[in-house]
């Protein structure tokens, strides 16, 4: 018979759910027993709400899936796998059992994910057996002019986020006449809510390589650099590992397979600066400097690294270039809708069932991805927006659902495609909480350059702070339009130019919220805490006594097995005793 | 007293003289002391001939370089979106009640924890995340955080 094969997922939040104790437990029982199964590392398989994810495959089952497996329920669940049967549990997809989800992968389509939680990412075997390098070899055959159109009829427009044309990113590096080049790959991916470039790097780092060596050859560069946030280690050693195997095959480095073209890759690992995922930021940074944008033009494809044309390209438009190559731009053009070719890459969390990493066709409404890739809602709340595009972008609410995927559509409903990240929303979440929150984190990532960006993120952040504690006026709102407009137009990068999206997206479809701050004090999510009320239901309550002893300042009173009662003159709204309650007595509001 | 570089100038012949390698070296100073105090600026600044100010300029611009001694363990609280609207809060309120930490202090008496807040680990479906060192917790609350604490303090893991 056959040995099973047992993959287990080892991706970064695999890794945090336990995956690697799952592992230890299956090498243990395979030196006891050698020869049981096959034993393989993956990375992120995708469905991160399950994890730790282990794939059986190998019998006449098929693949299946299991989640949330642990150390001790391991070892059971492949025994009935071996022995022919469906595990009695634990089983997330299968191809030939009804139970499963398998309606999670039905609307998905995955070019950039193709070997993401299917192969080794440390084999380059492995890579190379799913067709990996075939695309370097077509293009090492092909003139520079040609994978240039290629890549152009594609339609493949940047994944990082603002949409250009990739294929005329090109064109213009390859135009600049210079005896030196550089090509960059943009994985400083630091919306905070997006995961997409980790998963990638994590899980199938030569194909980044491939595009980027293809890029290279096609724009006439003979030196790159990946820059990686350091808070991605797992990626950092996955691309170390993968450039030393794709420079011992000759894939890299001098006389890139046996032709006279030479390309040399190094890592760069940034030092936590948000703002160094702006293309001009980045390049400072890699020469070592502050990374403080500077003015374009010159743009990078005339002036970029040291002075040299650099083209800069983000980690999911690398990971379409071989499939491109491969398989044709008319192929790829057969994916998405016109203006928006291909797939797009989504890192799904917050209060959605199905929260992980997603792959589907560009054109998909909202609503699709939500209930049925995302398998809908994580609790009874209901939906209430979800967040696209980070600090950048906006939250796009319900009655906005049927908006599908493309760069334009995103666009208009005031949020950005962004790099990937969607954070879903439900109705305990508070939306000016939210537009703070964002506020915040530019506010702290701001470089300073602009003074627009430095002060102003800084008065909408005291504003936004003041409506959350109750403290707003009505003439906040227009303040706070108006920065937004002013911050817009005095910025020179992205990251200020964007920056008071997601407090213009909000006041554009929850003002409501707002005016319940400001007129009401009241936040109708119940998480701005300075305009919580807590109190006891005198019904409900035994005089348990519990809440009180929890009390911090001690202002509940009563007697014992009598209902007692909050000073609400003392309380210092930190919920205690409404976490102490075993009655649900207290209610907040 | 005269201070002791030695582990510092053998790291150096590998960045002098190569483009755009004062922060991997700066990274690398780091991680010899946990921290990059002034003497050790100020040897790096004459060795590699860059100015302090420019040094000082670029280790105050990353959120990654610390100038002040660290603890033993570091622990990162994840503040991304998906962990804020996962009570995030809740957890770093948590830790820094069971490491003491009062009035605005990161790092602890007996310097085995410091406490610092990261934009997003990257883990967005197991929020609230946290980091020590470098393992990563999910799915947490409140109530897990001594627990996951105790394991790391001396006599620990």
């Amino acid at each position: 018979m056959e040995a099973v094969t047992i993959k287990v997922g080892l991706a970064s939040c695999g890794l945090a759910a336990g995956a690697e104790d799952v592992y230890h437990k299956l090498q243990e029982h395979l030196s006891a027993q050698p020869g049981a199964f096959k034993l393989q590392r993956t990375a992120c398989i995708g469905m991160c709400f399950e994890e730790p994810l282990v794939e059986l495959s190998g019998n006449e089952l098929g693949s299946v899936i299991l989640g949330r497996v642990d150390p001790d329920n391991v070892l059971p669940l492949v025994e009935e796998y071996q022995g022919g049967k469906f595990p009695s549990s634990n089983v997330i997809l299968a191809e030939k059992h009804e139970a499963s989800r398998n309606e999670l992968l039905a609307n998905q389509m995955r070019i950039v994910l193709g070997n993401c939680g299917v192969i080794d990412p440390l084999s380059i075997d492995d890579y190379e057996a799913r067709g990996g390098y075939q695309a370097l070899k077509k293009a090492l055959a092909l003139t520079p002019e040609e994978i240039i159109a290629e890549v152009k009829d594609s339609g493949l427009r940047g994944r990082g986020g603002a949409g250009f044309s990739t294929g005329l990113k090109w064109t213009f590096a390859a135009a600049a006449k210079s005896n030196k080049k550089y090509v960059v790959c943009n994985a400083d991916e630091g919306d905070p809510g997006a995961f997409m470039d980790r998963s990638v790097l994590e899980g199938d780092p030569h194909k980044i390589l491939e595009g980027m060596i293809i890029g290279a050859f096609a724009m006439g560069a003979d030196e790159g650099y990946i820059y990686c946030r350091a808070e991605y280690p797992l990626a950092i050693a996955h691309l170390k590992v993968a450039i030393a195997a794709a420079e011992e095959r000759k894939f890299l480095g001098r006389n890139i397979l046996g032709t006279d073209f030479n390309f040399e890759l190094h890592i760069k690992e940034g030092a936590g600066a948000f703002v160094c995922g702006e293309e001009t930021a980045l390049m400072q940074s890699i020469e070592g400097k502050r990374g403080m944008p500077t003015i374009r033009p010159p743009f990078p494809a005339e002036s970029g690294l040291w002075g040299k044309p650099t083209n800069i390209n983000n980690v999911e438009t690398w990971a379409n270039i071989a499939w491109i190559i491969l398989n044709g731009a008319k192929a790829f053009r057969a994916v998405g809708t016109e203006k928006s070719p291909g797939t797009k890459v989504f890192a799904l969390a917050g209060k959605i069932a199905g929260s992980g990493l997603i792959e589907v066709p560009m054109g998909i409404p909202l609503r699709d991805i939500i209930y049925k890739v995302g398998g809908g809602m994580k609790t009874e709340k209901p939906f209430k927006a979800v967040q696209m595009g980070g600090p950048s972008g906006g939250c796009i609410p319900a009655e906005l659902l049927d908006t599908v995927v493309d760069y334009d559509s995103i666009t208009a409903t005031g949020a950005i495609m962004g790099s990937g990240g969607m954070v879903v929303m439900d109705s305990g979440t508070c939306m000016v909480d939210v537009a703070r929150y964002f506020l915040n984190f530019t506010q702290n990532e701001s470089c300073g350059k602009c003074t627009f960006c430095r002060i102003g993120t800084r008065r909408m952040l005291e504003i936004l702070t003041r409506i959350t504690e109750g403290k707003g006026v009505l003439e906040d709102i227009a303040r706070l339009e108006e920065l937004a407009v002013n911050i817009i137009k005095g910025s020179l990068c992205g990251l200020g130019q964007t920056a008071p999206n997601p407090v213009l997206t909000t006041l554009r479809y929850f003002k409501h919220e707002y005016l319940a701050h400001i007129e009401e004090t009241r936040c109708p999510a119940g998480v701005c805490t300075a305009l919580l009320r807590f109190e006891i239901d005198p019904q409900k309550c035994i005089g348990c006594t519990a809440c009180a002893r929890k009390c911090p300042v001690q202002c509940i009173f009563g007697e014992v097995k009598q209902p007692h009662v909050i000073d609400q003159d003392k309380c210092v709204k930190c919920g205690a005793c409404y976490k102490a309650c075993k009655f649900d007595a207290i209610s907040k509001g | 007293m005269e201070q002791d570089f030695s582990r510092l100038d053998a790291l150096l012949p590998a960045y002098e003289g190569r483009q755009g390698s004062l922060i991997p070296l700066l990274q690398a100073a780091q991680n010899l002391e946990g921290y990059l105090s002034r003497p050790v600026l100020k040897h790096i600044s004459e060795r590699m001939k860059v100015p302090a100010a420019e040094i000082y300029g670029v280790v105050t611009f990353y959120s990654m370089f610390r100038l002040e001694p660290q603890g033993k363990h570091i622990v990162r609280v994840c503040k991304g979106t998906a962990c804020h609207v996962s009570d995030a809060d809740g957890i770093k309120d948590a830790l820094i009640e069971n490491l003491k930490l009062e009035g605005g202090k990161v790092t602890t008496e007996d310097m085995q924890f410091t406490l610092m807040e990261v934009a997003c680990l990257g883990c967005c479906s197991l929020a609230p995340v946290i980091m020590i060192d470098d393992q990563t917790f999910g799915k947490l609350t409140p109530e897990a955080i001594p627990g996951i604490l105790d394991k790391f303090r001396d006599g620990g893991a």
